[in-house]
């Protein structure tokens, strides 16, 4: 017999029993769809992880401002201004672990240019930072020595910012007015995108720190050589900790903190955090993705189950095929034909169902759209071999039958 | 004179069933020429059935010699059996054994997909074998649209789509009317008269007379070989005749 032939016949008795088939289907379709939808949405959850330690930039850490407590009541992060340009300064040449410490100064304000405005973040900060942060300078440059020493009204802006102050045309040498203070742009950013959570990292302006120490509203805040935080980067992914521990040693030092007394700053390692959460996060979609796959498994059984009954029914159709010539190898190929048939069709409906689920996913559900054709072969390929090895055994069975007592049989 | 088409000697078949042996059918030796029609009678559990499974390749002797067509068939396992079948036999049975999803002529050509026949030359082997059972416009009918006298001649027209030497029928009046029976064995006879063998099982002495030679079992033996004007043939010796 030929494959055409197992093929025409296959079809021919999956069209015979319509219901039952589609229920045999369903099985493998449920499990071959939860099965791309859960390596999908795995995918997915490492993708923003990555997106977010590429918005964060590699092997970046974090020193905030403590809290400020009088009287008892303790006043939350960034009270107690503490941090200073010469403890970023201390860092790079006491703490071997990290390769640049940048000082940092944030506002938010309304930025002008020409008729219209914005309200976007500005910092003050110098090239250490757009290093430390990997932001790539799109057209013209970054900030000179000269420029971060003598507070120049210069600017590198976002794209956001192009977006919305110059309809998308290169802004450099424009003047847009922070605070009524005119600032030259000097360069822009490459775009970042957005945070998988919603925040544009686009939507931002870079000046000179000692710019926005002596002519913005926020130097009066910090005064003298204080600032908000200083932006860390480590030399090695490996170092984060090692460099959290040198810069907390180094600080309380500076800060004269006697032992046993609290720290008045916060080293933050997000990149960490954010590494540990990816791991948990793949091992969440990993474990969704083997409960799925042992749903296909039970599609299968449905399949063995319901060609078991499909031969016992047609016995005497397997006599009568024996009787005018079908040898046994004819026999069990039609068999599994039909099994491999149901697990195939099941197989694409499937993969189809399961990359739409995804899509709704990352329509409705804010959750990036990551499709792996690799996983839709192996779904495909995993159902192919359900089907062959559960619709063996029924086929195995119908093909020893013994052409007398299966033609007799009513 | 060419071989017979059915040379049988010794054949006996042993059942076990539970701890006791059923002899179903006890040193049968026969004959059968090319072009013959047969009948075979008896009353149930004579050996009849046995006797028609062994002539038609569906089972092996326990003990003797089969010969169809000159070819020793009584150690062939179960696929070159098969193929045997798909070659050189036909089957007619009593309940026809049509595939019910399949059309007539789906049905007819059955055989022939199994013997690797490509698609288009079955088509009309199949067509031509159901023109001659009459049924050219059935063709593309189910089973379930076909009266029973019409499924009867389906099944006809699937035993003979391979031009096999050899038509065997279990029974194939059994299920229809007397009229409808009539015009079967008037179908097979004419196959008949157009050179094919027939070895046919029936109950009814009146379908047997179609037949040009009747054989009578009871209790697993052949007790009775006569021709159509009832003359006792000569009983074809029996084991020790070695072929």
């Amino acid at each position: 017999m030929k494959l055409s032939d197992s093929l025409l016949s296959a079809a021919a008795s999956l069209r015979a029993n319509k219901l039952r088939t589609a229920l045999t289907t369903l099985g493998i379709i449920i499990g071959v769809a939860a099965v791309i939808a859960m390596v999908g949405v795995g995918k997915g959850a490492q993708l923003r992880i990555e997106e977010a330690i590429q918005g964060l930039g590699e092997n970046v850490l974090f020193v905030r401002n403590g809290t400020n407590v009088a009287g008892g009541v303790r006043g939350g992060a960034n009270t107690k201004i503490s941090l200073t340009e010469a403890d970023a300064a201390a860092i790079v040449t006491g703490a071997p672990s990290i390769r640049i410490a940048a000082p940092t100064l944030r506002a938010t304000g309304q930025i002008i240019s020409g008729n219209t405005n914005w309200f976007t973040t500005i910092y003050g900060v110098g090239d250490a930072y757009l290093q430390a942060r990997e932001w790539q300078i799109g057209t013209g440059r970054t900030f000179n020595p000269n420029e971060e020493r003598a507070s120049t009204k210069v600017a590198i802006v976002g794209q956001t910012i192009i977006e919305q102050l110059f309809s998308g045309q290169d802004p450099v040498g424009e003047t847009i007015r922070v605070e009524r203070i005119p600032f030259r742009i000097i360069g822009t950013t490459r775009a970042k995108g957005e945070s998988s959570w919603g925040r544009d990292h686009d939507d931002v302006v870079f000046v000179p720190l000692s710019a926005a120490r002596s002519r913005l509203d926020v130097g009066k805040r910090y005064r003298g050589s204080l600032v908000r935080d200083i932006t860390l980067k480590a030399h090695s992914a490996d170092l984060l900790e090692t460099a959290e521990q040198e810069v907390t040693d180094l600080l309380r030092q500076r800060h004269r903190i006697r032992p046993g007394a609290p720290d008045d700053f916060y080293v933050r390692n997000i990149a960490q955090y954010l590494e540990a959460r990816a791991k948990s996060e793949r091992t969440m979609a990993y474990l969704l993705a083997a409960v799925a796959g042992i749903s296909l498994l039970v599609g299968g059984i449905g399949i063995m189950n319901i060609m078991l009954v499909s031969v016992t029914e047609r016995t005497r159709e397997v006599g009568l095929r024996m009787a005018v010539g079908a040898r046994r190898i004819d026999i069990l190929v039609q068999f599994v034909t039909e099994a491999l048939a149901v697990s195939l069709i099941g197989g694409v409906i499937g993969v189809a169902l399961g990359l739409g689920g995804l899509a709704a996913t990352a329509h409705w559900g804010d959750w990036p759209l990551v499709i792996s054709p690799l996983s839709a072969v192996i779904a495909m390929g995993f159902s192919a071999l359900v089907g062959i090895f559960f619709g063996y055994y029924p086929a195995h069975k119908a093909s020893r039958l013994d052409p007398i007592v299966a033609l007799r049989r009513e | 004179m060419k071989t017979p088409i059915i040379q049988a000697r010794g054949l006996s078949r042993d059942y076990t069933v539970g701890a006791q042996t059923v002899n179903a059918l006890i040193d049968f030796s026969i004959d059968i020429r090319h072009g013959e029609f047969v009948a075979i009678m008896g009353p149930s559990g004579s050996g009849k059935s046995t006797c028609m499974h062994l002539l038609g390749c569906l089972d092996t002797p326990t003990a003797g010699k089969y010969q169809l067509d000159g070819e020793d068939v009584s150690t062939l396992d179960a696929d070159a059996l098969a193929g045997l079948r798909q070659r050189r036999i036909g089957f007619v049975f009593q309940s026809f054994n049509l595939l019910a999803g399949a059309s007539a002529i789906a049905n007819v050509e059955l055989p022939l997909v199994y013997g690797g026949v490509p698609r288009v030359g079955r088509l009309a082997q199949a067509a031509a074998a159901l023109d001659s059972v009459g049924l050219t416009d059935r063709a593309h009918y189910l089973p379930t649209q076909l009266s029973g006298g019409q499924m009867q001649r389906v099944a006809i027209a699937r035993a003979i789509v391979n031009r096999p030497a050899l038509v065997l029928a279990d029974e194939p009046t059994g299920a229809l009317d007397t009229q409808t029976g009539q015009e079967i064995m008037a179908l097979l006879a004419e196959l008949n008269r157009s050179g094919i063998t027939i070895v046919l099982i029936t109950h009814e002495a009146e379908i047997a007379t179609y037949a040009q030679r009747v054989l009578f079992f009871r209790d697993g033996r052949l007790i009775e070989d006569r021709n159509a004007s009832g003359d006792l043939l000569v009983r074809p010796p029996s084991g020790e005749d070695k072929l």
